[in-house]
């Protein structure tokens, strides 16, 4: 087989081991979070500096090879994956933190640099980087800002969008911009929210500036037990409406619970139907009146048992439980699929029941533990992939899942992406005018089409193409990592 | 009051005669940007709440609906705009608000317009009803093109309905004021921040440093203590007027330009009145001798912009000029929206 010019010119513009192109070299990234989808790449590049970044992307532009930009590869909705022919670009070399700015309360860091990080870069300072994906051990704040992150504080600190400052990056065709800055606000159209969350289509990152926020001074977790599902999701609203924005507010029902109960000892109840998770954090004093507050609100809403950690460790350990559910799911089940819609909160109690029907139509369990406060489900599908047509059922009720969630005003993703595995719920929510601004948009960026083709935003043409994410007999592609 | 179907109508056919139009709601904020030209169109008429549950923490209402309307109806259920859009007459509406961006006295510690724009419904220059985000707190189906609209100055789509994110009022808020110098109060003022003081706004004026803190009334007293100082009464009269540019700092004919900063830039070398808000980000300045050309300079060097806000010279650069290859992905954004080139053209930058 005869070598692709453009990996004789890449090879030109590169160190000697910057470029592979032997399949088990380029395995390890023929997919991310989201296995189902695999694919190998042409090759695969590792620049150090940014100017090798640069001469890649043009080179790729010349020859107009597609170019899919990589972090860490954790990511769930297969937005990392390879595309065929194309380039994966690895971004993982840029991994120093390049600045921690006390006065400004910002740091400046290399698109490869874990998030967990740059929290523990800042600790000495009294700061944190607050959006905490589940993943943050291993996820890069590169990908981070591509998938515009959230986790399990969103509800007071919001996503990434809303803690990063200033972005450097490259486009397509090699142009150096830089968007946003140290300051709180920058002249011009404000694409900074445009590149967040844009899952790598319009540009790759160099550099990114966070904000760092001080770190509170105290954090408690009320655990509180409901006989009803129903029952703990008014008890949601009603903390909300009571005027308190806590720090997190989950929520795990009897499935999610009992799961849990079989994988370790989280002091849950197990006989209880659903259990809220609230956390507040903050200065001292207004922690302790605002909890007063919650645990008489829980009380009134129906709560059949509350508990407030004591400690750091019993906070920790009522945590455990929820960022155990994940893997506890994999005991119970060869394979489950993990949803990611949003609603409006008002709706919890009817979308849950409808999820409840559709799982006895498909004849398939489902257990739900989700950000509660945001209204951002996750419900996990439990499956077989070795039983015939399985599989297929699964990403079916899925997808009438998500349906569901726009149905009732929500979104078919809360923070996973869209990437390969939403591509047709994409149709459902928005119209052909408005998918055709998002094409024009790309275009303003990318005029040949060649960054990560294909992903996040559906042609026209073919809304048809259809994933999700599969864990086989419990094996997550980062077992190591705690998913919720 | 739902015009929707009328102004679709209006923008497509300003479209097809290739017809400028200049976008007008409440009208206080013409003073803002560059010189409009184009056939008014008036959203003013578009308004109304169109959907409030409190308990969502989002309130949806057509682009026309007066702030204070807005405002009203979040007070009675003790919720806020957190970003403190400021209001420059009776008029002002929501649309306004958000395609200028602008935010108040509370955005370095709550965020600004866009950090709570979930969604809008808009036309773009095609006469397209288009409808990006949503009424949920977390969603990052499509590209954000409505935080990117936030702050346009409508020259890429007619807002028709915004969803914005609410926050609970705070139980309780006090003012603080301590006689102290700009320099110390920028400095005192990031020390608190990072010490984690209650902070939600931050004002240096004539000698005075004001500070308010909002919380529980338990943090609140605690942190009254660890500033001192002598309690402001009509706290809530002071940063309306701050926010809406009704202190006297404010009533003059001279150019008046706002230099958005890292939070801790030391005090720049330009002759003239300053305010300094946002605990040092935003610094308001006014008779300076200066050329436009020294103070976008100074501001560069100290690794912000600056906007002339208000008098001067409303046919030239108002905006921090953008570089080169910046400025033609934003001409290349334009075109994506308004091919015609009939919405808002001018109004934030010349040839766009």
């Amino acid at each position: 087989m005869s070598l692709h010019p453009v990996l004789a010119a890449l090879q030109h513009h590169l160190p000697a081991g910057c470029v592979l192109t032997d399949a088990e070299d380029l395995r390890p990234y023929e997919c991310d979070g989201l296995s189902a989808y695999r694919r190998l790449p042409l090759a695969v590049v590792l620049p150090e500096t940014i100017e090798q970044v640069r001469a890649i992307l043009v080179t790729c532009t010349e020859h107009r090879v597609p170019v899919v930009a990589r972090g860490a590869g954790t990511g769930l909705s297969g937005g990392a994956l390879p595309v065929e022919n194309g380039i994966l670009l690895s971004m993982a070399r840029f991994n120093r933190i390049l600045e921690i700015d006390v006065p400004n309360r910002i740091a400046r860091v290399q698109p490869g640099v874990t998030n967990l990080a740059i929290s523990m870069a800042a600790e000495p300072y009294g700061l944190y980087y607050a959006p905490d994906p589940s993943s943050q051990i291993a996820c890069s704040i590169g990908g981070n800002v591509a998938e515009n992150a959230g986790g399990v504080h969103c509800l007071k600190y919001g996503l990434t969008t809303h803690n990063i400052q200033a972005i450097e990056l490259l486009t397509m065709d090699g142009e150096r911009l830089s968007l946003g800055g140290p300051a709180l606000d920058a002249p011009g159209y404000d694409l900074l929210a445009v590149l967040t969350g844009s899952e790598g289509l319009l540009g790759v990152l160099t550099e990114v500036t966070v904000r760092l926020l001080p770190r509170p001074h105290t954090a408690q977790v009320v655990l509180a037990a409901f006989a009803s599902v129903e029952a703990a999701g008014a008890a949601v609203t009603a903390t909300i409406a009571s005027g308190i924005v806590p720090a997190g507010l989950e929520l795990l029902d009897n499935p999610a619970i009992r799961a849990v109960a079989r994988f370790m000892d989280t002091g849950y109840p197990e006989d209880a139907s659903a259990i809220l998770l609230c956390e507040l954090d903050g200065e001292t004093e207004d922690v302790s009146g605002q909890l007063e507050q919650v645990c008489n609100v829980l009380r009134a809403a129906g709560s059949t048992s509350l508990q407030v950690s004591r400690s750091e460790a019993e906070r920790l350990r009522f945590w455990a439980g929820r960022k155990a559910a994940f893997p506890a799911m994999g005991r119970l089940s060869p394979d489950y699929y993990c949803m990611d819609g949003t609603i409006p909160r008002r709706h919890l109690s009817r979308v849950l029941n409808e999820i409840g029907r559709l799982s006895g139509e498909y004849g398939l369990r489902i257990c739900n533990v989700f950000h509660a406060g945001d209204g951002n489900l996750h419900p996990l599908i439990l499956y077989d992939a070795n039983q015939p047509g399985e599989l297929e059922r699964t990403e079916e009720l899925g997808g009438r899942i998500l349906e569901l969630c726009v149905a009732v005003g929500g979104t078919i993703t809360g923070e996973h992406g869209v990437g390969m595995e939403k591509l047709d719920q994409m149709c459902v929510q928005f119209n052909p005018a408005e998918l055709e601004q998002f094409h024009a948009v790309k275009r303003a960026f990318d005029p040949h089409q060649l960054l990560n083709p294909g992903k996040a935003v559906p042609t026209l043409q073919r809304c048809a193409e259809l994933g999700a994410m599969h864990v086989h007999h419990g094996q997550l592609p980062h077992p190591e990592l705690e998913r919720f | 009051m739902d015009q929707q179907a009328l102004l679709i109508e209006q923008v497509q056919a300003a479209a097809r005669a290739r017809q400028a139009v200049q976008i007008q709601g409440g009208g206080t904020r013409s003073f803002y940007g560059r010189n409009a030209t184009g056939t008014p169109l008036e959203t003013g008429g578009h308004r109304g709440i169109t959907s409030y549950t409190p308990s969502e923490l989002v309130i949806s209402a057509r682009a026309g609906t007066p702030l204070a309307e807005l405002q009203t109806v979040l007070a009675e259920q003790r919720q806020m705009l957190a970003f403190e859009p400021p209001r420059f007459g009776a008029a002002t509406t929501l649309g306004g608000a958000i395609a200028t961006g602008l935010s108040g006295p509370r955005r370095p510690w709550s965020g600004a317009a866009r950090d709570f724009v979930l969604g809008v419904n808009c036309i773009n220059g095609k006469g397209e009803y288009l409808r990006f985000g949503g009424q949920v707190m977390k969603n990052v189906a499509g590209y954000d093109l409505a935080r990117m609209l936030t702050g346009s100055l409508g020259t890429l789509a007619v807002l028709l309905e915004v969803h914005l994110k609410v926050l609970p009022a705070p139980q309780r808020e006090v003012t603080q004021y301590l006689e102290c110098n700009a320099a110390d109060s920028i400095r005192q003022c990031g020390a608190w921040t990072v010490q984690g003081l209650p902070i939600t706004a931050a004002c240096h004026l004539d000698g005075q440093f004001l500070l308010r803190l909002s919380g529980t009334d338990r943090g609140v007293a605690a942190a009254v203590q660890r500033i001192g100082g002598e309690t402001l009464d009509a706290s809530n009269r002071f940063w309306q007027q701050l926010r809406d540019q009704r202190l006297s700092f404010f009533s003059t004919r001279q150019p008046l330009w706002r230099l958005s900063l890292p939070p801790a830039a030391p005090l720049l070398p330009l002759e003239g009145s300053w305010l300094l808000d946002w605990g040092g980000a935003l610094r308001w300045l006014t008779g300076t001798p200066a050329s436009a050309g020294e103070v976008r300079q100074a501001a560069h060097l100290a690794g912000g912009h600056a906007t002339l806000f208000r008098h001067g010279d409303r046919a030239g650069e108002i905006f921090q000029p953008l570089p080169p290859p910046l400025l033609a992905l934003h001409r290349r954004l334009k075109q994506a929206f308004d091919p015609s080139g009939i919405l808002n053209p001018g109004r934030m930058y010349a040839d766009l």
